[in-house]
């Protein structure tokens, strides 16, 4: 039997950050903006079928890069927490701040336990208020560290080129297609040519995931997903409005449950 | 060090992290079976602890489906509250209304909303309505121990069928049998009367606003013959709650649009009490 080697505190935790960082820094990276009328999320993802954008509850959405069966472990949980406070309490009282916490902390055991490897995830969560004041989006590490974002933010693997891009270009009261298009240039800047200049690549609609948390949606449930035709359109520089979803209805003379709410959007269109 | 226990300090329980279910009255069941609605049991017959709802009635249109209750709960002889609601929209294409003990009701109809919502969101696609339907049944027969002792909860469910596109009606028994209606059904202690009106009235090519008229028809007709259903309330303004569900989604037809139904069918009946007559033969 011989004795282990003395690994430094530091130094083991160094090495599960790095470990981390790698996987988090191979996959493509996720962009949030604030615009006038609420958040907008955007992901490269070329997979109309895995999503990396979700609802979460009727204000809250989350966006997640890293690695797939664990930020999709991490959203099942956060549907089912909210679930469970709406149940147990009420609808009003499931907040951003309380899933971020419960993230936050779950990450951080998850990072410091010496017995699991961490997890290679990065969480936004953002609740949209009821003006442009009360919008939230936090930033969740693997480490388990939060971060309050406000106006926008980028996360995944090279995220310098976005940042810079969103900090020279973003404004307050975007409008959504404006906002849509900030993203997708953003996340258009993140690789680095030779030289180490940053370099534009082109990122079409269909490789784009997009979903908004739309304040002005009759509906409790705010999230809803942006089509491919909103997003080519929005790329295409048009500032025309964009349409509004079908079938909305009077919001006076609905259930508890708002008629066309995401779930139907949410099937990607074919 | 592959401890899977609730001891990892902070972190959500392993509940949470369950993978293979969508359900949430599963995951209820697993982490907090004492918030379920039918996790208690009682001595004895326990009927006369809450009030209850009483007539539901729902019928089909080409293109739809019609759901309207009645807004009395009563307590033995006493009227409990004079504008209860019991029919709620489940989801965006369905809605359920609640005959019998109205809180155990309640919290089903609550728990059956938030079971609809959350497969959706985990799954990232609604349940077919069949699919619905049957969820419904599981959470009746839950509640089987409650109702041998008198809380029995009956839900009437209709929707519209988005995958054959047209509105269809489900009914219920205490045990969760589940019981496909055509055309029309009603449930509750006035629904012998309110399926005695829908027969005569019922025609299978009436408009949205026709079929509500028709339901509220013959909620007036359980009212008259029924103490426990309560009819139109003139006085204060209080008219049955009426959801309508096409393929645009389900929709609660506003105070104006039920008092203009309302007063055209209480108008009728001052000139014939017992309401249209149907032709002999």
């Amino acid at each position: 039997m011989t004795a282990p080697f003395y690994v430094s505190p530091e130094q083991l935790m160094k090495d599960r950050a790095d470990f981390a960082r790698k996987g988090i820094a191979r996959g493509r990276s996720v962009a949030v903006v604030q615009y006038a009328d609420g958040i907008v999320l955007v992901a490269e993802n070329p997979s109309q079928a895995l999503h990396k954008i979700s609802e979460i509850y009727d204000r809250i959405a989350f966006a997640a890069v890293g690695r797939y069966n664990e930020f999709e472990n991490l959203r099942i949980a956060g549907v089912r927490l909210a679930d469970l406070r709406g149940y147990s309490y009420d609808r009003r009282d499931v907040t951003g701040r309380g899933l971020a916490n419960a993230y936050a902390q779950t990450l951080g055991g998850i990072f410091s336990s010496g017995g699991e490897k961490p997890y290679e995830v990065e969480i936004f969560v953002a609740e949209v208020g009821e003006s442009a004041d009360g919008d939230q989006v936090y930033r969740l590490t693997y480490d388990g560290s939060v971060a309050d974002m406000s106006g926008y933010g980028v996360m995944g693997g090279a995220t310098e080129g976005a940042t810079a891009h969103l900090r020279e270009h973003w404004a307050q009261g975007l409008g959504l297609a404006e906002a849509v298009k900030l993203a997708v240039d953003a996340l258009s800047s993140d690789s680095v040519g030779e030289g180490g200049a940053a370099q534009q690549r082109t990122i079409t609609a269909e490789q784009v995931e997009a979903a908004v948390l739309d304040r002005t949606r009759p509906q409790p449930r705010k999230f809803r997903r942006l089509p491919d035709a909103v997003v080519t359109r929005a790329l295409a520089g048009s500032d025309e409005a964009l349409p509004t979803e079908h079938g909305d209805a009077d919001p006076a003379a609905t259930g508890s449950a708002g008629p066309d709410n995401s779930g139907a959007a949410a099937a990607p269109p074919s | 060090m592959t401890s899977t226990t609730d001891d990892r300090a902070g972190r959500l329980p392993g509940s949470f992290h369950a993978t293979g279910s969508s359900s949430f009255t599963e995951f209820l069941g697993s982490y907090a079976p004492g918030l379920l609605p039918g996790s208690r049991s009682l001595e004895g017959d326990a009927s006369a602890l809450a009030p209850h709802g009483t007539t539901i009635v729902a019928a089909t249109f080409p293109g739809g489906v019609v759901m309207g209750g009645d807004r009395r709960a009563t307590m033995g002889n006493i009227i409990a509250q004079r504008d209860i609601e019991k029919v709620f929209a489940a989801d965006d294409y369905s809605c359920v209304g609640i005959a019998g003990a109205a809180g155990i009701a309640v919290e089903m109809v609550r728990l059956f909303q938030v079971e609809l919502e959350h497969y959706e969101k985990i799954e990232g696609t609604p349940l077919s309505l069949d699919g619905k339907a049957n969820r419904l049944a599981t959470l009746i027969r839950a509640n089987l121990a409650l109702a041998m002792q008198g809380l029995v909860a009956v839900p009437l469910f209709a929707g519209f069928d988005v995958a054959s596109e047209h509105g269809r009606i489900f009914s219920y028994d205490a045990t969760g049998g589940r019981y496909e209606e055509q055309a029309f059904h009603a449930v509750g202690s006035g629904s012998l009367f309110a399926r005695g009106a829908l027969k005569k009235l019922y025609h299978d090519d009436l408009d949205e606003r026709q079929t509500a008229t028709v339901a509220v028809q013959a909620l007036y007709d359980a009212a008259d013959d029924d103490s426990a259903t309560g009819g139109p309330d003139l006085m204060r303004r209080i008219f049955p709650v009426l959801m309508s569900v096409t393929d645009d989604g389900v929709r609660r037809l506003s105070q104006d649009e039920v008092a203009d139904i309302a007063d055209e069918v209480v108008d009728a009946r001052r000139v014939r009490p017992d309401g249209p007559a149907a032709p002999l033969v």
